[in-house]
């Protein structure tokens, strides 16, 4: 029996203590014809070491290829000591720090972590953390409804240039709650969310909008002119960034005259690996007059009786547990071990530290820009600046192409025309700081022998709007 | 403890983490770029790895202490389950990869679908939503599309027991539903008759935790599934309380149309100090067409991703991915390691347990909140008389307990029992530490009767003593903004 | 026993109401649930314009540990909120009849006083109550 400890002398003995005949009497108070027999779907217990045998023999069958999508998830180095020490079973296996004198480590960590979030946004607040980057920016939609009293649209602006899964979480949280969100046009030459475009919503009751920064092209947009456009009319502003790049990057905090009101983004840039896509963790900072809209645990700094220092969930009547259905948002926990190594990470590399990687992603991505430019045919689509992702597009359709490279080892890109149908020849790639100079070369051959192979089989008109260097 | 930014100093750095020198950004604009560096700790790697050491040490865990917290679930995390989850291809695969490069992670996926349908008895199941409140989300979504599809747009409303987890009806108000309150009665089951007075073409659908949060099987559920269903509304299955019945009675054989599981309690994925969790969600036929996307199918011999294009009527991505995979990988090792055999043993020995030390309590004179009922995996007492007669209430002695190395149980809730302590042991611990936890009980007792003052400035022995709730939340210091 | 002033009309949902003269009101909460709510943190008031029915959700009192919310006795538009409170909330707590009042109202039918309790009848109701 996994995990049991219990002999069968001590089952007897409990068994007496209750007054029970054996186990079974204990549901005697489930309907007899409710209950199920042997759940034969279910095969049987295996020993640890065999369970180690076929798991490992799974992972070993995808491999590691050379990464060099982005898309939300980055493939960034983690010094070993961040999930060491997170893996601890006192952070590993605690609960939610309800009690928070037997939970000090886990509380004082989480303060910690809002501290250095404030820091890297440049905001007054930040929660202890939500699921994910995605449901974050639903987070932050439907406080920005709350909070924008003056505004009764429930219209809420969202570029077109964030990421796509973002944009399909946000509606399908929202929905329910009859707000509207209304997508903003890319530029297509820039890639950006032109600040013309608002012009046609000037003088409209809009209650916010949505800015990202990088985009999810990895474009850099005008954030200053987007932000105060929203202040100037009565939007609130809503930035949703790379919490990496914020490193290097103006920060929400100071974008336009008075930064925006709202920030949230994806974390797992800070010491999460990769995994599938998750847990990883998402964040959500505001300005301090906003405080008591935000979803999410909250930790505060107070004292004991004695007058020491100690730290305490606080803020706890916006929450589910004690305002039930007028809470607001129905999140009862957090992201607390990932939040747990990403405060870990952010302390090891300090603000220099992340810069530096900040700045090797952005050099490396032109390095391999510059590597597939050569491979003929292959061109960068916008013309603005960037961050470290990059949309390329090919002579030929992308799909088939990055099929063929994951062959060969070769995550090779993120294909747009799942999301963008416009964008059929267009892919999105990252090169962070892991990937090597002969892995980019690598990468280029590759690409040219599968765009020779192809090139002799099919070759596809681009379209007007796709050239323009 | 200090903060790790009061241990910070201009140009320290953990210089083995990052690259020797700073690249230059000049594709970038200077209007782009921050001109100020970011408020960070500056530290070395000792520093960090000492701070964060120690401050672990400052948790309650399971790891490290019993930890009875009721309806949560704190059973022994099994460290193969991490060691596996953590190997450096499921770490490294990015989850944009082709399915192409990933049928091995693709049927661990599958075969936890699997392996979770046969313990619920669901016709189908997606694991996508994070935590137990997204799948709520999730489970209500469903049920809203389901009335949408068939144009039944008069159901508005949304049936939540008094007893129930904050979580239901703000899930629910999320969806766009009315909260309809019923009561419990005094048996802990729903009150029949007032579930009859609230029913009606209005109804959306109920959502229950059965065990309940009062700690008891509803043994009136096969009459409130019939209700529910002849009014035309759908049941919902809180599976908070799943631990339970584990492989003895399934949430679909009950009745149940949407049910959504804890991984991190039933399955045993690490509650991490307040998450990551997961949240999976598993439908009666009635609501396959609307599970979130993306959901694993087998194909031939392979395995692919269901998305938007396959599952036209779902409720769509909850998550940027395909949810808390680690998670998921944890629960998996844990559900192969328990088998058939073992699945039905965690709903008995956490019986075993929790009527144990409920039988125990009561001979030692704590009075239960339902004497008359079994306990499920878990049981309230209530300390209405302690807090009356000797004005020691349930948080001296939660707080006290922190004192005997216990973590305290579940304090004040569910909000209808005046005074309690909800306790639920799990099947992992022995009966040497469920002793262990009368005799502290026991004790602290005596501590209320002859010396109250020590109960009521509990806890002694902790980093910190009781801390100011109210100044915490009147004078709002919520990050570090510098000495002075 | 909490303090319930005769000269004072309540509502059921435990707010009390102070009759001005000049078709105005004042609202608040009692001393009765002040006490039950504990050390407050948090009030938020209507704005000054809105238009409140009886019975309608108006404010929230935070506690540490519970939200409550606050029913509008009569029917008005608020004609001032007492802002002091941001700042400082004990005071509903130290002053729930004086310094501690939420808003003011301009009645819109005087008629609903008859609605409202008077001391005594509050009284019997918060004696039922914790019976």
């Amino acid at each position: 029996m996994p995990f049991i400890p219990h002999t069968e002398a001590e089952v007897q003995e409990m068994l007496a203590t209750i007054g029970a005949d054996d186990i079974e009497a204990l549901f005697d108070e489930i309907p007899a014809q409710l209950r199920c027999g042997t759940l034969e779907l279910v095969r049987a217990q295996m020993s640890e070491l065999e369970v180690s045998q076929l798991i490992s023999a799974r992972a070993h069958q995808d491999g590691q290829p050379s990464c060099f999508i982005g898309a939300g998830a980055y493939d960034h180095h983690i010094p070993a000591a961040v999930w060491q020490i997170a893996t601890r079973g006192e952070f590993y296996s605690a609960y939610t720090p309800y009690q928070a004198e037997a939970s000090q480590g886990t509380l004082q960590l989480l303060y910690e972590f809002q501290s250095m979030m404030t820091g890297l946004t440049a905001m007054d607040v930040s929660n202890a953390s939500l699921y994910d980057g995605a449901s974050a920016l639903a987070e932050a939609v439907l406080m920005a409804v709350r909070a924008n009293r003056k505004s009764k649209s429930r219209r809420v602006l969202v570029p077109r240039s964030l990421h796509p899964a973002y944009r399909r979480v946000a509606q399908n949280i929202v929905r329910n709650q009859d707000i509207l969100l209304e997508e903003l046009p890319y530029d297509a030459a820039g890639g950006h969310t032109d600040p013309e475009s608002l012009e046609r919503y000037r003088g409209e009751d809009i209650t916010a909008l949505v800015i990202a920064q990088p985009n999810f092209f990895g474009v850099l947009e005008e954030v200053d002119i987007l932000t105060d456009w929203a202040e100037a009319n009565g939007a609130l502003s809503i930035g949703v960034v790379n919490p990496l790049a914020l490193s290097i990057l103006n920060p929400p905090g100071s974008w336009g005259a008075n930064g925006v009101d709202i920030c949230c983004g994806e974390g797992q840039p800070l010491g999460i690996p990769l995994s599938s896509g998750g847990p990883y963790f998402g964040f959500l900072c505001c300005r301090k007059t906003l405080v008591r809209q935000m979803p999410g645990r909250i930790i505060g700094r107070t004292r004991d009786l004695d007058g020491k220092v100690g730290y305490t969930l606080t803020l706890q009547a916006r929450e589910q547990h004690i305002r039930r259905s007028k809470a607001t948002s129905n999140i009862c926990t957090n992201q607390g071990l990932m939040v747990t190594a990403a405060t870990i990470h952010m302390a090891l590399l300090g603000a220099e530290g992340l810069a530096r990687i900040a700045a090797r992603c952005h050099t490396n991505s032109r390095e391999l820009e510059e590597r597939l430019r050569a491979v003929g045919d292959v061109r960068p689509l916008f013309d603005r600046p960037r961050f470290h992702e990059q949309v390329i597009t090919l002579p030929v359709t992308a799909k088939q192409v990055l099929l063929e490279l994951a062959d060969d080892n070769l995550l090779a890109g993120y294909d747009l025309s799942r999301d963008y149908p416009e964008l059929q020849n267009a892919i999105l790639v990252c090169a962070t700081e892991k990937r090597t100079h002969e892995e980019m070369d690598a990468y280029a051959a590759a690409l040219a022998r599968v765009l020779s192979r192809r090139g002799e089989v099919t070759r596809q008109p681009q379209t007007e709007r796709m050239v323009k260097s | 403890m200090t903060l790790i930014y009061e241990a910070s100093r201009a140009g320290r750095r953990a210089t083995a983490q990052a690259p020797s020198s700073r690249d230059d950004c000049g594709g970038i604009p200077e209007r782009f770029l921050r001109d100020t560096q970011a408020r960070l700790p500056e530290v070395s790697e000792l520093q960090a790895v000492r701070h964060y050491t120690r401050l672990s040490r400052k948790n309650f865990s399971i790891d490290t202490e019993f930890y009875p917290l009721g309806s949560c679930t704190m059973k022994y995390n099994p460290r193969a389950s991490n060691t596996l989850a953590m190997l450096p291809e499921f770490l490294a695969r990015h989850p944009e990869a082709p399915a192409s490069r990933s049928q091995g992670y693709l049927a661990c996926l599958y075969d936890l679908q699997q392996i979770l349908k046969a313990v619920t008895g669901m016709r189908g199941v997606s694991l996508t939503p994070t935590a137990g409140a997204q799948g709520e989300f999730a489970g209500v979504a469903m049920i809203k599309a389901y009335h949408e599809a068939r144009g039944d747009q008069g159901r508005t409303e949304i049936l939540v027991p008094d007893a129930a987890h904050g979580t239901n009806p703000a899930s629910a108000v999320m969806c766009g539903y009315r909260i309809r309150e019923i009561t419990t009665g005094s048996d802990g089951d729903v009150d029949i008759e007032a579930l009859r007075s609230v029913l009606g073409p209005q109804t959306a659908g109920i959502m229950l935790t059965n065990p309940s949060t009062v700690g008891v099987f509803d043994r009136g559920i096969e009459t409130i599934a019939r209700m529910v269903h002849d009014a035309g509304g759908l049941l919902y299955y809180d599976g908070a309380n799943l631990n339970a019945i584990l492989g003895k009675v399934r949430p679909g054989d009950m009745g149940f149309d949407v049910i959504h599981m804890n991984l991190h309690k039933t399955f045993s994925t690490p509650h991490g100090g307040g998450g990551p969790g997961a949240g999976p969600v598993g439908v009666s036929d009635r609501l396959l067409p609307y599970l979130p996307v993306p959901m694993v199918a087998r194909d031939g011999d392979g395995y692919r991703w269901l998305t938007e294009e396959d599952c036209p009527q779902s409720i769509g991505r909850l998550h940027a991915f395909a949810g808390n995979a680690g998670v998921l990988l944890r629960a998996y090792v844990y559900a192969l390691m328990l088998g058939r055999e073992g699945m039905p043993r965690v709903a008995e020995f956490s019986a075993l347990n929790a009527n144990y030390l409920l039988k125990r309590l009561q001979a030692a004179g704590f009075e239960a909140a339902y004497p008359e009922r079994r306990a499920t995996h878990e049981f309230i007492l209530t300390l209405r008389r302690q807090a009356k007669s000797l004005q020691v209430n349930t948080m001296d002695f939660a707080k006290r307990l922190l004192d005997y190395g216990v973590h305290a149980p579940t304090t004040y809730f569910p909000l209808l029992v005046p005074e309690c302590l909800l306790i639920e042991p799990t099947e992992t611990e022995d009966m040497e530490t469920l002793d262990g936890f009368v005799a502290a009980m026991v004790s602290i007792q005596r501590e209320a009767e002859e010396d109250p003052d020590l109960v009521r400035g509990a806890p002694h022995t902790m980093s910190v003593k009781r801390l100011d709730d109210v100044r915490a939340a009147r004078e709002l210091d919520l990050a570090w903004k510098g000495n002075g | 026993m909490s303090n319930i002033p005769s000269e004072l009309k309540y509502a059921k949902s435990h707010e009390w109401v102070r009759d001005e003269g000049d078709g105005t009101v004042v609202v608040g909460i009692t001393d009765h649930a002040q006490e039950q709510l504990g050390d407050l943190v948090f009030v938020e008031l209507p704005e000054v314009g809105s238009l409140l029915n009886a019975g309608g959700e108006c404010a929230v009192v935070e506690s540490v540990k519970a939200a409550s919310d606050i029913y509008s006795p009569m029917s008005g538009e608020v004609v001032a909120v007492n802002a002091a409170l941001e700042e400082a909330p004990e005071t509903v707590n130290e002053d729930a009849y004086g310094d501690g009042w939420l808003f003011k109202l301009k009645l819109s039918d005087l008629g609903e006083a008859d609605e409202l309790l008077d001391a005594e009848a509050y009284g019997a109701q918060i004696e039922a109550e914790e019976h």
